[in-house]
């Protein structure tokens, strides 16, 4: 059997992350593809199919819908790592840092005095329109005054090499568990390539996520911290379970929880059980029937009301929505020289808010050649890729905007960067983004490894699951 | 421990322990077939009257016919409670309860759901002899208790399981008792024939009993066999047996706090050891059997409705089979 070679590799004119313009291995890569050239082929083959299988075995499925048990899926890893230098990932890192500090501040002066606002540097219709921002937490102090406890930020490295920030995802970001068992199971696949490159570890996630949870009740002690899930069906289920049962949490649904006396209980087979901490994984819409959405199943009646009492944390801060807004993300830079003078250093993608007349016109006459999303979703939903679509949906588009501006924002077409990818055509560059996670708490902590999602299928730059989307270990260097 | 994780523990166990006893009935019956002479009918039908589906069978179904009744058994999605159905709904029980488990636990089940979906698409009850699959899966399961007992901590959890495995272990063995017994007797020809020792070991080796059983008691007698699979004090799978441990387990759950399910346990158990096998035929053998069956389904639903009721993802929604 041949041994793996990269003779063909084709960098397709874009920024691959192995190989540089002048065609030479970039020095973080050297030993990687070094050791890659001594395997051959069949045994990296083989090693394929067993990931799909570790992965099933290991239940790290999702629902694709509800109820039929056909469309359970795993979300295929490639297991070519993805490697990011030490240096990169530093200069990254502070940009994160910078960066959430700021979207802390923000939200928590949206729910105080909004001095942001009355000094005019982001137009208060922007925000007060919003049905994010939730009025019911203004004047809040929530513990240690962060809002945003856990994020999980969508990166991409434009054609330039450069990172770009294209999410900030403060609500509920998803992914992390992948982050954690692909490296479990890259560790069992490529052991000696693993070993002999010096990667940051990532395992010890869980502990500091329990740490930040814990520093946000610094007077209970021993706190009864839970995981709350939508249930089984949810698509993220899977690492819900996996996040409860690694931090020695209690995974619990909203009928499990009854509120008394503005305290939050667990109904135990030994009665009731005082929660002190609850990292929800539902949003903020349906934690409360009384006070959200009054035909949500999943919440707690009168949780909310506790929150406000202070008689429990609810992680991520209902309302730290209001920040995660798509026409808000234009003005983060204008929010980090704001709240703390400094100019941004991880960009962010050009951006036009369409609720801007003079950028609502550039966004139509151009709508070809731009990428249009809908302000308040997220997971790729309602949104139109220019290049990519037909002339009718670009009318349909067209309308959308006009009839709601305040709706719709627009970004240039990005090139993604691309990356070594095991596909049936041998070793090709796929295109590739990056979702580290941020935790805040007491102090901030960032943890070298991410999630890299990737689009498997050729040509494609949508990494999205439902779409041929796969997923990749990253692997952070020491040096 | 949360009441809805309680009771998902309890129904996830019920669920396995059906699958691998429904598992043993298949590959005993398939045996049993094997040996019958050709003049003989094969008995499949007391098999679905055993497990209790025979209504639900027969508004399906018109003719009892082998594949027919292994597929409806083994691997009908719509039988709620074939292999197929039980496994999947203890992976979903135990998905839904995965912080309790570990992860040897959960792998195991999960494993087994995917050998019975598997076994579904290549459509095994179709296969000349399917018994290796059924004893893949009792082995699967079997493997399964022995992951629970060697990995998870002796708590609340564990009782619960423990409690559920048990009672659904004693109901099963008391139907097989009960529709076979009647079977064997009522169609034996010359009493203790060849034929009939052959279809009294399948019924001992439809609960794994044969082996203890010759240990215990040397031959073969209908009577002894009643008494042994009602009554045994030592034999793990004997009506009496899995009732003492069931009422343990609660106990331990319960401590000294004075429980409708324990007491209602407590007072089955003592009622069977003031009985013997004789005064059992005296009122008869059906009745009893039947009486213990109502008596087990009232401890059942009084262990929940007590704890509080929480509606878990998957549990019994019919009563035909408890």
């Amino acid at each position: 059997m041949p041994k793996i070679n990269f003779t063909g590799y084709d960098t397709g004119g874009f920024f691959d992350e192995m190989i540089s313009e002048q065609g030479d291995v970039r020095s973080h890569y050297a030993r990687f593809k070094n050791r890659m050239q001594k395997m051959d082929w069949k045994k990296l083959n083989s090693l394929r199919f067993a990931t799909d299988r570790a992965q099933l075995s290991m239940g790290m499925t999702f629902n694709v819908y509800n109820d039929n048990q056909g469309s359970e899926r795993i979300l295929p890893l490639d297991i070519i790592p993805r490697i990011i230098s030490g240096a990169d990932w530093e200069e990254m890192e502070r940009g994160l840092r910078q960066r959430i500090v700021a979207l802390n501040l923000f939200i928590d002066d949206l729910y105080h005095d909004q001095k942001i606002l009355k000094d005019k540097v982001i137009p208060a219709d922007l925000i007060l329109s919003s049905a994010t921002f939730l009025k019911e937490c203004v004047g809040l102090n929530p513990p240690q005054k962060v809002w945003c406890h856990i994020t999980g930020s969508d990166l991409i490295r434009g054609g330039d090499g450069k990172f770009y920030v294209l999410e900030d995802n403060l609500r509920c970001p998803s992914g992390v568990s992948y982050m954690l068992e692909n490296r479990e199971i890259l560790k069992r696949t490529l052991p000696g390539i693993f070993e002999k490159l010096s990667v940051r570890p990532v395992s010890n996630y869980s502990h500091l996520l329990r740490d930040t949870l814990e520093s946000l009740v610094p007077d209970r002690e021993q706190p009864t911290i839970v995981v709350l899930t939508p249930g089984a069906y949810n698509s993220a289920y899977f690492e819900h379970a996996y996040l409860a049962q690694q931090m020695g949490a209690e995974l619990v649904e909203g009928r499990d929880l009854v509120v008394q006396d503005d305290m939050v209980y667990m109904l135990t087979t030994k009665g009731l059980q005082r929660v002190d901490v609850i990292y929800r994984r539902v949003d903020d819409d349906y934690i409360d029937p009384l006070v959200f959405n009054k035909d949500s199943l999943l919440g707690t009646p009168g949780l909310f009301g506790a929150y406000l009492k202070g008689n429990v944390v609810l992680v991520n801060a209902p309302g730290t929505g209001v920040a995660d807004d798509k026409a808000v993300y234009a003005y983060v830079p204008k929010i980090i020289k704001y709240y703390l003078g400094e100019d941004m250093l991880l960009p962010n993608v050009q951006t036009y808010i369409c609720a801007d007349p003079k950028e609502c016109a550039h966004v139509i006459a151009n709508i070809a050649d731009l990428v249009v999303k809908q302000t308040d979703a997220s997971g790729g939903y309602g949104m139109l890729i220019g290049p990519k679509s037909t002339k009718a949906e670009q009318e349909e588009f067209v309308r959308k905007i006009k009839a709601n501006p305040r709706n719709y924002i627009a970004q240039p077409m990005i090139s993604l960067s691309r990356v070594p990818t095991l596909v049936d055509e041998g070793i090709e560059g796929r295109h590739v983004d990056l979702r580290p996670y941020i935790l805040y708490g007491k102090e901030i902590k960032i943890i070298p490894g991410a999630l890299t999602r990737v689009a498997l299928k050729k040509g494609s730059l949508v990494v999205n699951s439902s779409q041929g989307g796969g997923s990749k270990d990253t692997w952070v260097l020491n040096k | 421990m949360l009441n809805r994780v309680a009771n998902t523990i309890y129904w996830m166990n019920r669920y396995i322990e059906r699958a691998e006893n429904y598992a043993r009935f298949l590959d005993v019956n398939f045996n049993l077939a094997l040996e019958m002479p050709p003049s003989v009918a094969e008995q499949w039908q007391p098999l679905i009257v055993a497990t209790g589906d025979w209504q639900a069978y027969t508004d399906r179904y018109g003719g009892v016919e082998k594949n027919q009744v292994i597929y409806f058994l083994g691997f009908d999605p719509e039988n709620p409670n074939s292999i197929f159905t039980c496994i999947s709904n203890a992976r979903e029980n135990a998905r839904s309860v995965r912080s309790e488990i570990t992860k040897e636990v959960w792998e195991q089940i999960n494993y087994l759901y995917y050998f019975v979906k598997k076994g579904n698409e290549k459509e095994k009850w179709k296969k000349k002899d399917p018994r290796k699959f059924f004893r893949k899966i009792k082995d699967g399961c079997q493997l399964l208790y022995g992951m629970y007992d060697a990995t998870i901590s002796r708590n609340e959890g564990w009782h619960f399981a423990k409690t559920g495995r048990l009672i659904e272990r004693a109901d099963k063995t008391s139907r097989i008792l009960d529709v076979k017994y009647h079977f064997i007797v009522s169609s034996s020809q010359i009493l203790g024939s060849p034929l009939d020792m052959v279809q009294w070991v399948a019924l001992l080796k439809s609960v794994t009993a044969y082996d203890m059983y010759r240990k215990t008691n040397g031959k073969l007698t209908p009577m002894d066999i009643a008494a042994y699979l009602l009554l045994d004090p030592e034999f793990p799978r004997s009506m009496y047996k899995c009732l003492i441990q069931a009422e343990r387990s609660l106990q331990s759950i319960t401590g000294d706090v004075e429980h409708p399910a324990t007491a209602e346990l407590t007072r089955m158990r003592i009622a069977m050891e003031q009985t013997n096998v004789e005064d059992i035929f005296a009122g008869g053998l059906h009745e009893y059997i039947d009486q213990f069956q109502q008596d087990l389904n009232q401890a059942s639903s009084l262990i929940f409705t007590s704890f509080g009721a929480v509606n878990t993802i998957i549990q019994e929604t019919s009563s035909q089979n408890q």
